[in-house]
């Protein structure tokens, strides 16, 4: 009688409620709050001076590399997940592959390491 | 009951609750921070200072809300709310009693740490979309630091789910009713995952001493720069709830729950839930925060391993003792 995706319900519903209440918030605030707008209002903060050039400029690549690090090992726990919960009927079979697999990785983390990717400062 | 009715009257029930207790929650910080302080904290509004938050929700209401000129006006103002939202929507699923829970999903914890992780996203919005220095650096900062965490965080999590062959959330509060709470047994997986699933969560949720994006000596206020009145408080708000329902998920996976003796399980839940609330800001106000480097070391060199042993542990000892 119970369709799967019914579990689903009371997520739509908290979403929803807390979407209301997350813009009806700001909403609220804009509608009863002052508007004085001034030219220096309108600047970005940068420490009391008029702001110099854009605020988007290159960055470090320090935060590529963390980003392709994420992926690698969280790519490592959704295969880990599905693993975790089928862990039992797969027995020592199971725990051998995924020995491998873990194992893969972590000689990963380690040539990173040895290159240095994960010194912050060089 | 319907299903709907069901749904909505839990939903509606949670997000009421939690609302509340975050409130009650930035008083009770308030306190303990003054007290940690010398201080006596709010006194004036309400008997002790109780209605202290809900001053300070009308005086924000007032205030003017400041787009700067450079920035996205979309994206500046879609920010606040999506963090609120991700924040509140953990709270799904998250077992408060046996039978206070508003969805059991199968996939639990794998919706508890999606959803939690999509957190990252309005900080960057907020960061891009202000076009301020600080508030860009501040979003680079938190982003690299929360995908960095992340990895423990699901390491951690995973070992309660080895441990009790289940991704439900009540199956898995359920199993440390019946045989031990996983702290306690068995503790050399349990507690060195406890310890690692705090350590990720308090860098998730950007506490002290891992609050680096927000490092007000270095970034003014990082993301939330450029932010003011109540888009500001929602920010404010978001970090809240993630710690509060972070440690309610901690309670649930490692210590046990509803589970307890003599009270009903939701007393249990509430207290295990708040103890680690307040320990998280008993923190905050006693130690210093790392430096940027410090924190990436520290995650990747230590936490990761950590984590990857904890989880071939875990199955080790699942495959022998069963």
């Amino acid at each position: 009688m119970e369709h799967p995706l019914t579990q689903y319900l009371p997520i739509a519903v908290v979403f929803g409620l807390a979407g209301v209440m997350a813009v009806a918030i700001p909403f609220l605030a804009g509608v009863l709050g002052p508007r004085t707008r001034t030219v220096m209002k309108g600047e970005a903060f940068e420490g009391g001076n008029a702001p110099m050039g854009s605020a988007r400029q290159r960055f470090a690549v320090k935060f590529y590399v963390v980003a392709l690090l994420f992926i690698v090992f969280d790519i490592e726990a959704v295969f880990l997940y599905p693993w975790a919960v089928n862990f039992r009927a797969l027995g020592w079979f199971g725990y051998a592959t995924m020995l491998v697999f873990a194992a893969t990785l972590v000689v990963g983390l380690v040539y990173v390491w040895k290159k240095g990717a994960l010194d912050w400062e060089s | 009951m319907t299903d709907f009715t069901h749904g909505a009257l839990y939903g509606g029930g949670i997000i009421t609750v939690i609302m509340t207790l975050v409130a009650l929650a930035l008083w009770g910080e308030r306190k303990m921070a003054a007290r940690m302080q010398s201080r006596l904290g709010p006194t004036l509004v309400g008997p002790f200072g109780l209605l202290q938050p809900v001053a300070d929700v009308l005086k924000l209401l007032q205030k003017e809300d400041i787009v700067p000129d450079e920035a996205d006006r979309v994206l500046f103002n879609l920010a606040p709310p999506l963090g609120a939202i991700g924040a509140l929507a953990v709270a799904a699923v998250v077992p408060f009693s046996a039978s206070i829970i508003g969805a059991d999903l199968d996939a639990g914890v794998l919706y508890l740490l999606a959803i939690g992780a999509l957190g990252v996203l309005p900080v960057f919005i907020a960061g891009w979309g202000s076009n301020n220095k600080f508030a860009l650096l501040g979003a680079m900062r938190a982003i690299a630091q929360s995908v960095s965490y992340e990895v423990p965080l699901v390491l951690a999590a995973l070992v309660p789910v080895i441990l009790t062959g289940t991704m439900k959330v009540s199956a898995i509060v359920e199993y440390q009713a019946q045989h031990h709470w996983l702290i306690a047994w068995p503790f050399f997986l349990g507690v060195p995952a406890f310890v690692l699933f705090m350590l990720a969560m308090l860098a998730e949720s950007n506490r002290i001493p891992f609050d680096i994006p927000e490092a007000e000596s270095e970034l003014v206020a990082g993301i939330t720069t450029e932010y003011t009145g109540m888009k500001f408080a929602l920010f404010y708000m978001a970090e809240y709830l993630h710690t509060l329902i972070a440690s309610a998920v901690a309670a649930a996976l490692f210590l046990g729950g509803w589970d307890g003796p003599f009270a009903p399980g939701l007393h249990w839940m509430a207290a295990k839930t708040l103890g680690l609330f307040a320990f998280v800001y008993w923190v905050r106000w006693t130690l210093l925060r790392f430096r940027s480097d410090q924190l990436m070391a520290l995650c990747w060199r230590w936490l990761v391993p950590t984590g990857v042993a904890l989880v071939l542990g875990a199955a080790l000892w699942v495959v022998f003792v069963g």
